[in-house]
């Protein structure tokens, strides 16, 4: 009885949610927060990779806005120099740095704790002065712009409007599959995982293997979530993935809970309403910001924000509900 | 390459090498005592540098106490840290002492944004800027206090672990918290030293260091890599092989960038840092991996 309640209950949010975002983009007073929604869409999925990586699978990344650049420029540098469909630009990418994050998966992975997280920032450095030195290929510190929007025959995404659409779309298939994943068997193994690496390998499970797959996995979300925001911005420099980028996008899987995949809408939103509405005038002081956050959300709910803002939802819930059934 | 330009190369690498020397002894210190690494290491070198414009350059301290105090302020900033974001996380995992430590670094250097604004300074020389010729090469006197302070600071933390009694305790709790525990060493408070005192270690590298190489509020990332870097050479157990280390990777640094070959112009010496840091850590991933889960 009660699961089933649970799952009402959770059936209204989602459907609560999927109007609001559906109306979002058609209310003119909402409208002007259109683009802000899309730029929560594509963090959003950056973040589900982070989350399965992290939460599920207790392996630290401090690079991953590596993957996030490599898809980005790769889908840039592929449809404006050498006038590859945009599609198909993506699509190569994807793959790109997919074969990228499983031919580094199995030397880092042989790393733990600290030193995984140590080399992770590493290598995403090594990619951030990559974007910036190879400036022949990458416009270099100044970054390329004029990047072409996608389309689907004549329909062009040209405007905030159908771009928020199709972001959206792109998100929600990735939050579905996220879904899917961690509540199948493959889920359960990146558990054990987190849980015990011994005791997983005793029961049989590959333990190298599935932690290189979900580097994959989150490798190529974040390559998808790159090529949406180039044909989103149609602009990129290497600024958006230095090493404050790949910490953001910690905060984001902070905030969000790291142990769930909805909650990476939560935290990129959060995060991103943080910085380009109410922060954004104040420079500095949203890294500073970030910086409490991350601290004080480890010391008091190492689960992230938003798995225990649900938990003390679900409890005020049964205590009212106690409460109705007594007489 | 000309003897001359050789000796130029390594005594700018080594006085590079210096400041990562400093700042691994940092990390080797913390990671002792408490098995943790602070990714806020480079922060503390950020704070002495900046801290020393403000005073001596701005507020027009005399240069000796503007220094002291920079380095006690850094000191201070090290035992907020423990005592405010770490000490509270107790049984805290791995990860979560990862991002704690990362969420206190990108707090300080937020402030230091904040508070600074983001153009790099320079901090005064400590006895001008007229060069000595050595070699062939130049020296600029201030590399020679960067040198001369890794120095002394490593002889005086030497000494200090090797004959003081808080020097013996932190080292029996390195070796064995519980154990020393038992004895009457408060683990906590030894924890709490080693903050402080690689706060300070960090604080002092980033005093002599400002004034040759510059300073601003961003500093910390990089410098904490390469500390890091340094750190690891030693395995994060000996604080001389540290040292040794950070002199190895300045040296290595500053010869790639002067060899020119292939990629390695100096737009390319970061890259070094962290590919030698790779390295390492893929060569020492066995026993690493083996020390991470016993200790």
């Amino acid at each position: 009885m009660l699961s089933r309640l649970k799952s009402k209950w959770s059936y209204v949010v989602i459907a609560a949610l999927l109007t609001l975002s559906i109306l979002l983009p058609f209310d003119w007073f909402l409208s002007q927060y259109t683009t802000l929604a899309i730029f929560i869409g594509i963090y959003t999925i950056v973040t589900v990779g982070l989350c399965l990586l992290m939460g599920y699978t207790g392996q630290v990344s401090l690079g991953q806005a590596a993957f996030f650049g490599i898809g980005a420029y790769i889908s840039a540098i592929l449809s404006k120099t050498y006038g590859v469909n945009p599609w198909l630009a993506m699509l190569i990418a994807a793959i790109m740095t997919g074969a990228f994050a499983y031919i580094i998966g199995y030397p880092i992975f042989r790393l733990k704790g600290n030193y995984l997280a140590m080399a992770t920032l590493g290598l995403g450095l090594i990619m951030w002065i990559l974007f910036r030195e190879l400036s022949h290929f990458t416009g270099g510190p100044d970054g390329m712009s004029g990047i072409p929007y996608l389309s689907i025959g004549g329909f062009v995404f040209n405007t905030s409007f159908r771009r928020y659409f199709l972001v959206w779309f792109f998100c929600l298939a990735v939050l579905l599959i996220s879904q899917n994943i961690v509540r199948s068997r493959v889920g359960r193994a990146l558990r054990a995982i987190h849980g015990s690496e011994a005791a997983s390998e005793s029961i049989g499970i590959n333990v190298e293997q599935f932690k290189v797959k979900i580097l994959v996995l989150s490798a190529v979300y974040a390559s998808i979530a790159g090529s949406l925001f180039v044909h989103h911005l149609r602009f990129v420099s290497p600024g958006t993935f230095d090493f404050l980028a790949s910490v953001k996008l910690v905060v984001m899987a902070v905030i969000g809970g790291l142990a769930s995949v909805w909650g990476a809408i939560f935290g990129a939103g959060a995060t991103r309403i943080l910085s380009d509405e109410i922060l954004l005038r104040f420079g500095q002081w949203d890294i500073v910001i970030y910086g409490l956050i991350l601290v004080l959300v480890m010391i008091f709910m190492p689960e992230g924000l938003f798995v225990r803002l649900k938990e003390i939802f679900e409890r005020l819930r049964l205590m009212y509900r106690q409460r109705g059934v007594e007489p | 390459m000309s003897t001359a330009q050789f000796v130029q190369y390594l005594v700018s690498g080594v006085t590079q090498g210096s400041i990562y020397a400093l700042i691994g002894l940092g990390f080797t210190m913390i990671y002792a005592v408490t098995k943790i690494i602070n990714f806020a290491q480079g922060e503390f070198v950020m704070l002495g540098g900046m801290l020393s414009f403000t005073l001596a350059h701005s507020a027009g301290l005399p240069l000796a106490p503007a220094l002291i105090i920079s380095v006690i302020v850094a000191a201070l900033v090290g035992a907020a840290m423990y005592i405010f974001a770490i000490r509270p996380a107790k049984s805290a995992s791995v990860v979560s002492l990862i991002i704690i430590t990362i969420g206190a670094a990108i707090f300080i250097r937020g402030l230091a944004g904040v508070l600074w604004g983001v153009d790099s300074v320079r901090p005064p020389f400590f006895t001008g800027s007229r060069s000595i010729s050595f070699l062939g090469a130049y020296i600029h006197p201030q590399a020679l206090w960067i040198i001369g302070t890794t120095v002394v600071v490593t002889i005086i933390l030497h000494l200090f672990l090797a004959y003081t009694m808080v020097g013996k305790a932190l080292k029996a709790c390195a070796i064995n918290p519980v154990a020393s525990s038992l004895v009457g060493i408060n683990p906590r408070t030894m924890a709490l030293i080693a903050f402080v005192l690689a706060a300070a270690v960090g604080g002092i590298g980033g005093v002599v260091m400002a004034p040759l190489t510059l300073t601003s509020y961003n500093v910390g990332v990089m410098l904490g890599l390469k500390g890091f870097v340094a750190a690891a050479i030693g395995g994060f157990k000996s604080p001389l092989v540290a040292v040794f280390g950070g002199l190895l990777l300045g040296v290595v640094e500053s010869l790639a960038v002067a060899a020119n070959w292939g990629p390695f112009t100096s737009a390319y010496k970061d890259a070094i840092a962290v590919i030698v840091l790779l390295l390492i850590l893929l060569i020492r991933s066995g026993r690493l991996a083996e020390e991470e889960m016993t200790g």
